[in-house]
């Protein structure tokens, strides 16, 4: 079944402070593999002019994802989590995630529809600090595959 | 484990449209993925149990998209030196990276060009990423700024 549209333009203002911990960067700079001694080194960070350790560019879907669950998983909007793949991403960045930041972000449905068979759903999470200066808005398309009642085809394709 | 990576910055002036960066191969294997899920959140379970990815209808168990988008994201980073440098990153997931239960896992090659250079000191990277005979990520770009 089509997702409703009326959902389309709806916000979910934030809910709770995420802090950012060092070894939380640490961690996941490990999980993806990357040596870069910016990810852990306070030294290193500061001599290429960060604050502190930075964060990976992805690392922001940590805090995005967990928020945009808030609409993903709303039984009202009856999005089948089974059949969802992750169609696309983007980061928009004003400054580096770092170390000690509080950090909060507003969830907001950018676009529905429905596309050969397929459910797309768009949306786009800012992020800023608690005090209200801009970090990054990370854009998501997850793609409910089939669900719309037509036929199923490469989700790539929509 | 600290690289030893050049603290230098690379420089706007010093760059030129058309430019391949150095290409960088890495293997994902199953321990990859539950690592990934750990550090990020992300337990969906086509990510590490077989019977759940075949019955989403999946041949096996495939990576976290975003995990590919991290390693991918390395090839910029690792050139520009500092990764504060990127503004902006987008990727499509165009096929998944199906990661079999052995000792090679997938392997993800990742190649980039400097597509364009922009105004206010900003350059625009393409990446591709294959993993055998398949573009895993397409329209995968990355905006940085230099000094």
């Amino acid at each position: 079944m089509p997702l409703d549209p009326a959902f389309i333009g709806r916000t979910y203002p934030a809910v709770e402070v995420y802090e950012v911990g060092r070894e939380k960067i640490r961690e996941f700079a490990d999980a993806i593999g990357d040596p870069n001694p910016v990810y852990r080194d306070r030294g290193a960070a500061r001599a290429a002019g960060h604050q502190d350790v930075i964060a990976p560019p992805t690392f922001p879907i940590v805090i995005t994802a967990r928020i945009g669950e808030q609409v993903i998983f709303d039984p009202e909007l009856g999005l089948d989590y089974t059949k969802v793949v992750h169609g696309q991403q983007r980061f928009v960045v004003t400054r580096p995630v770092r170390a000690g930041d509080r950090l909060i972000g507003v969830l907001t449905v950018d676009n529905i529809q429905a596309a050969a068979g397929n459910d797309l759903i768009s949306t786009r999470v800012d992020v800023s600090t608690e005090d209200g200066e801009p970090v990054v808005t990370a854009y998501s398309m997850l793609v409910a595959r089939g669900t719309s009642g037509v036929a199923t085809s490469d989700p790539s394709k929509a | 484990m600290v690289s030893a990576l050049p603290t230098t910055a690379l420089a706007y002036d010093s760059v030129a449209e058309g430019t391949e960066l150095p290409e960088i191969r890495t293997r994902v294997r199953r321990a990859d993925l539950v690592r990934y899920s750990g550090a990020s959140g992300d337990f969906n379970v086509i990510h590490w149990n077989e019977r759940a990815a075949r019955a989403a209808g999946l041949p096996d168990v495939i990576a976290h998209g975003m995990l590919t988008m991290a390693i991918a994201a390395r090839i910029v980073t690792d050139w520009v030196r500092n990764p504060g440098a990127v503004v902006e990153y987008a990727v499509r997931f165009s096929r998944p990276v199906i990661v079999p239960d052995d000792e090679d896992g997938a392997e993800l090659v990742v190649s980039a060009r400097v597509a364009k250079k922009l105004p206010d000191h900003r350059v625009r990277v393409d990446i591709i990423v294959r993993c055998g005979a398949d573009k895993v990520l397409s329209m995968a770009r990355a905006v940085v700024v230099l000094p």
